[in-house]
C-alpha cells in the first residue's frame, strides 16, 4: 500500500519533485522558490536536490517570469512558474493572455507552449489586500489556457504532474486554505484525467458543485444536510477550463436542482457559465432555477470581514433551502 | 539631430570610411568582409526596399488589410542581420522585413498576416530561426531573454566553440523602451548573464510621439543602467550596423552577457498604412535624414570601391522581379480554412470538437439551403 496522509503542500512539493525527476526539460522559477523554498514552501528543498539551473530564483517581476517561461519554451523546456500570490498575476496577465494563451494558434502548432503557472489563490487565511484573491474567471475566459484547482492532497499530487506532462499552458489554481490540512494521497496511480470533474459525495436531493476550497465547504454543507435529513451530492469540477460537464448533467438528471458555490465573485464568472449550460442542456430535468452562491461582487474586503464575504456551508444551505423550495 | 558625440558611425553620409581610434577595431571587421559580402549587404537592402514599397502600394489597391513600411530602416536590420550566425536566434518586434529576408523568410507569410490570412504562422525552424512577428510592443523582448536563457542552460553558448556557440538577437524600437516587458527583459537577461542583443532601432517615431517624449536619456544609457554593456551607434550605416552587432554578438556568444545596441535611423514612412505623418512632424526633419539615406550612402561606398552600373541595374532588376512576383502571388492569394481558428491547443480540446463539429455542421446546413 503506498497510501500516506500528507498536507497538499506536501504533495505538491512531491508532485513537483516526481516531475523534475521524470524529465530534464522540467524547470521550476518563480520568486523566492529556490532557497527559501516558497513563502508556502512549496518548493522546499527542490533547488538544493536539482540545482539552481532547475530551480531559478527570479528577480521580482511577473510579466518577466512569465516572458521569459515563453521563450524557454521555445527552447524545449517545459517551465513551472510559481505567481507568489493571486492578486499578484496581473502584471504577468498580458504575457499570460495575449501571448502564452495565443502562441500556440499563432504559431499554427509549429511549436507547444507546455507552461504551467502555479497560483497559491483564495480566501480564509486572513492576510492583506491582494493575497486572498479568486482570479480563476480570467484566465478561464481566455481560449488557449487550461484552467485546474485540485481539491485535495491527492488530486494535487497527481493533476501538478498531469498538468507539466501537457503539451497546453495550464493555469494550476493552489487552494491556500487548503494547503495545511492533510489527506491521504496515493501514489501508485492517478485515478483520474486532469479534466475530469468528479462526484465526491452521492445524493439524491440537490447537486452542489465547486472547486478548489469550496469543495470542503460543499462537503461540510452535504454533512449537515444529511443530519437534517436532505441528501446532497457534491461535484468537485476540478478543471474550469474545459469543463468536464457529464458528471454534472448526469447528477442534475437525477436530482433536479443544482447549487454552484465559488469564492469568486459572481458577475461573469465560472459559476455562471456553469449555471447557463445546465440550464441549456438539462432543462427539462430541472425542478428549480440553477443557484449561485459566491463572493460579493466587491473587492476583496479586510481580513477580519472575510467571514462576511466568504461563501460558507450556511450560505450554501441557506441555497438549497431555496432550491427546494421550488 | 539625434546623433551624439557617441555615436559610432563606419560610413559617413558622403560614404567614405569614417577612420578614428574608437572605429579601427569595427573596421577589421569590414575589412574581413568579403566583395560578394559587402555586395550582399545592398542587395538585401534595395529588394527589401522595393517589396516594402509593393507591399504598401497593394495595400493602397485594397489587397492588403495594412501595411507596415520599413523604409530608412534597411540598414540598421540588414546589418545586424547579417552579424547573426545560422544558430542564433532572431526576435523581431513587427517592422524587421530585411531582417527576415537575410534570414531567409518567405515575404509572402508578412504578406499573408497583414492580408488578414494569419497571425503570422511561419515556423522559426524553416525561417533561419527567424521568430514570429509580435505586435504587443516589446513582449517579444521577454521571449527572446527566455530563449537566451535557454541556450545557457543548455550549455549551447559560451563553449569557446564559434561554430555552435548561438545567441539570440531581440529588436524592438524606441517606443518600446517605455514598455515594462523591456525592462524586466533587460533585468532577467543582466541577472542570467544571457546571450542576447538587445538591438533596439531608434526611428524617432512611436507612430506620433518623439523619441525626445519616451526618454529624457539617450536610450542607450538604458542599458548602460541595468548593467549591460551599451553603445550607440549611427542606424542608417550599414557597415556599423554590422561589425558593432558582429562585435557584441561574439561576446554574448563567447559567455560575456548580454549587450545593448541604440542605433539610430529613422522612419521615413508612416508607421502604417493608416497613419499620417504629415499631422505631427516637420518636413525639415524628413529632409535631414533623407539626406542620410542608408542606401543612397552604401552605394556611394560601393561605387567608390568600384562597382559600376551592371551590378546596380541586376540589383535594380532582381527588385523588380520580386516586386512583380508579390504582387502575383498575392493576388491568388485564397482563404484559409475555418478549421484553421480551431486550432489552439496542442492537446485534444473537447470545447473546440464541440465548435468546431458545430461550424462545420452550420455550414453545410447552408449549403443545403442553398442548393
Amino acid at each position: 500500500m503506498t497510501t500516506e496522509s500528507m498536507t497538499m503542500t506536501k504533495a505538491l512539493n512531491e508532485g513537483l519533485r516526481a516531475a523534475l525527476a521524470a524529465n530534464d526539460r522540467v524547470l521550476l522559477m518563480g520568486e523566492d522558490i529556490g532557497t527559501l523554498g516558497g513563502v508556502f514552501r512549496v518548493t522546499e528543498g527542490l533547488k538544493t536536490e536539482f540545482g539552481e539551473n532547475r530551480v531559478l530564483d527570479t528577480p521580482l517581476a511577473e510579466s518577466g517570469i512569465v516572458g521569459t517561461a515563453i521563450g524557454l519554451a521555445m527552447r524545449g523546456f517545459r517551465p513551472v512558474c510559481e505567481i507568489q500570490f493571486d492578486g499578484f498575476i496581473y502584471p504577468g496577465f498580458d504575457q499570460i493572455t495575449s501571448q502564452l494563451a495565443k502562441l500556440t494558434a499563432r504559431n499554427e502548432g509549429n511549436q507547444r507552449f507546455p507552461v504551467v503557472i502555479r497560483v497559491p489563490y483564495g480566501g480564509h487565511i486572513g492576510a492583506v489586500e491582494h493575497h486572498q484573491e479568486s482570479p480563476e474567471a480570467y484566465f478561464a475566459h481566455t481560449a488557449g489556457l487550461r484552467v485546474v484547482s485540485p481539491a485535495t492532497p491527492h488530486d494535487a499530487y497527481w493533476m501538478i504532474q498531469q498538468a507539466i506532462a501537457g503539451d497546453d499552458p495550464v493555469l494550476f489554481f493552489e487552494p491556500k486554505s487548503r494547503y495545511w490540512p492533510k489527506g491521504d494521497v496515493d501514489r501508485s496511480a492517478s485515478d483520474t484525467p486532469l479534466h475530469a470533474s468528479r462526484v465526491v459525495r452521492t445524493g439524491t436531493d440537490a447537486t452542489l458543485v465547486g472547486h478548489g476550497a469550496m469543495v470542503a465547504t460543499l462537503l461540510q454543507a452535504a454533512e449537515i444536510a444529511a443530519e437534517e435529513g436532505t441528501s446532497l451530492e457534491v461535484v468537485d469540477l476540478r478543471s474550469l477550463s474545459p469543463i468536464d460537464y457529464a458528471p454534472i448533467l448526469a447528477s442534475v438528471q437525477k436530482t433536479g436542482r443544482l447549487v454552484v458555490a465559488q469564492e469568486a465573485p459572481g458577475h461573469v464568472s465560472v459559476g455562471s457559465e456553469i449555471a447557463a449550460t445546465i440550464a441549456e442542456r438539462a432543462f427539462y430535468s430541472l425542478q428549480a432555477p440553477v443557484l449561485r452562491v459566491s463572493g460579493f461582487d466587491t473587492p476583496f474586503p479586510p481580513a477580519k470581514l472575510e467571514s462576511a464575504y466568504l461563501p460558507d456551508a450556511d450560505r450554501v444551505l441557506e441555497a438549497v433551502d431555496r432550491a427546494l423550495a421550488y | 539631430m539625434s546623433y551624439t558625440e557617441a555615436t559610432i558611425q563606419l560610413l559617413s553620409p558622403e560614404g567614405s570610411l569614417v577612420e578614428s581610434d574608437v572605429t579601427a577595431p569595427y573596421l577589421e571587421k569590414i575589412t574581413a568582409l568579403s566583395d560578394a559580402q559587402l555586395r550582399d549587404f545592398h542587395r538585401h537592402m534595395v529588394v527589401t526596399r522595393r517589396f516594402d514599397i509593393e507591399a504598401g502600394n497593394l495595400q493602397r489597391q485594397g489587397q492588403l488589410a495594412l501595411w507596415i513600411p520599413s523604409l530608412g530602416q534597411e540598414a540598421a536590420q540588414v546589418g545586424s542581420a547579417y552579424a547573426a550566425r545560422a544558430q542564433d536566434h532572431i526576435f523581431p518586434a513587427y517592422r524587421e522585413h530585411a531582417v527576415g529576408r537575410v534570414r531567409g523568410l518567405d515575404p509572402m507569410r508578412i504578406i499573408e498576416l497583414l492580408r488578414g490570412l494569419s497571425h503570422g504562422g511561419w515556423n522559426p525552424a524553416d525561417t533561419g530561426n527567424f521568430h514570429l512577428y509580435t505586435l504587443v510592443i516589446g513582449s517579444q523582448a521577454l521571449h527572446a531573454t527566455g530563449y537566451a536563457m535557454g541556450l545557457t542552460l543548455d550549455e549551447a553558448t559560451g563553449t569557446g566553440d564559434p561554430g555552435s556557440d548561438a545567441a539570440v538577437v531581440a529588436y524592438f524600437g524606441d517606443g518600446a523602451t517605455s514598455q515594462g516587458d523591456v525592462s524586466e527583459a533587460l533585468v532577467f537577461a543582466a541577472s542570467y548573464q544571457a546571450p542576447i542583443l538587445f538591438f533596439l532601432q531608434n526611428n524617432h517615431w512611436a507612430i506620433s510621439v518623439p523619441v525626445e517624449r519616451q526618454s529624457r536619456t539617450p536610450l542607450y544609457l538604458r542599458g548602460t543602467g541595468f548593467g549591460i554593456p551599451s553603445v550607440q551607434i549611427d542606424g542608417n550605416d550599414v557597415l556599423a550596423s554590422y561589425a558593432v552587432s558582429a562585435t557584441f554578438l561574439d561576446e554574448a556568444r563567447g559567455g560575456g552577457g548580454p549587450r545593448f545596441i541604440e542605433a539610430l535611423t529613422y522612419r521615413m514612412g508612416a508607421h502604417t498604412t493608416s497613419d499620417d505623418p504629415t499631422k505631427y512632424r516637420e518636413k525639415e526633419d524628413e529632409r535631414f535624414w533623407a539626406e542620410r539615406d542608408p542606401i543612397a550612402r552604401f552605394e556611394s561606398f560601393l561605387r567608390a570601391k568600384g562597382e559600376g552600373d551592371a551590378f546596380f541595374a541586376e540589383v535594380s532588376a532582381e527588385a523588380e522581379d520580386l516586386a512583380a512576383d508579390v504582387r502575383t502571388r498575392t493576388l491568388a492569394l485564397g482563404l484559409p480554412s475555418t478549421e484553421k481558428m480551431f486550432a489552439v491547443y496542442s492537446d485534444p480540446h473537447p470545447l473546440m470538437d464541440e465548435q468546431r463539429a458545430w461550424l462545420a455542421a452550420y455550414e453545410s446546413s447552408l449549403d443545403e439551403v442553398t442548393e
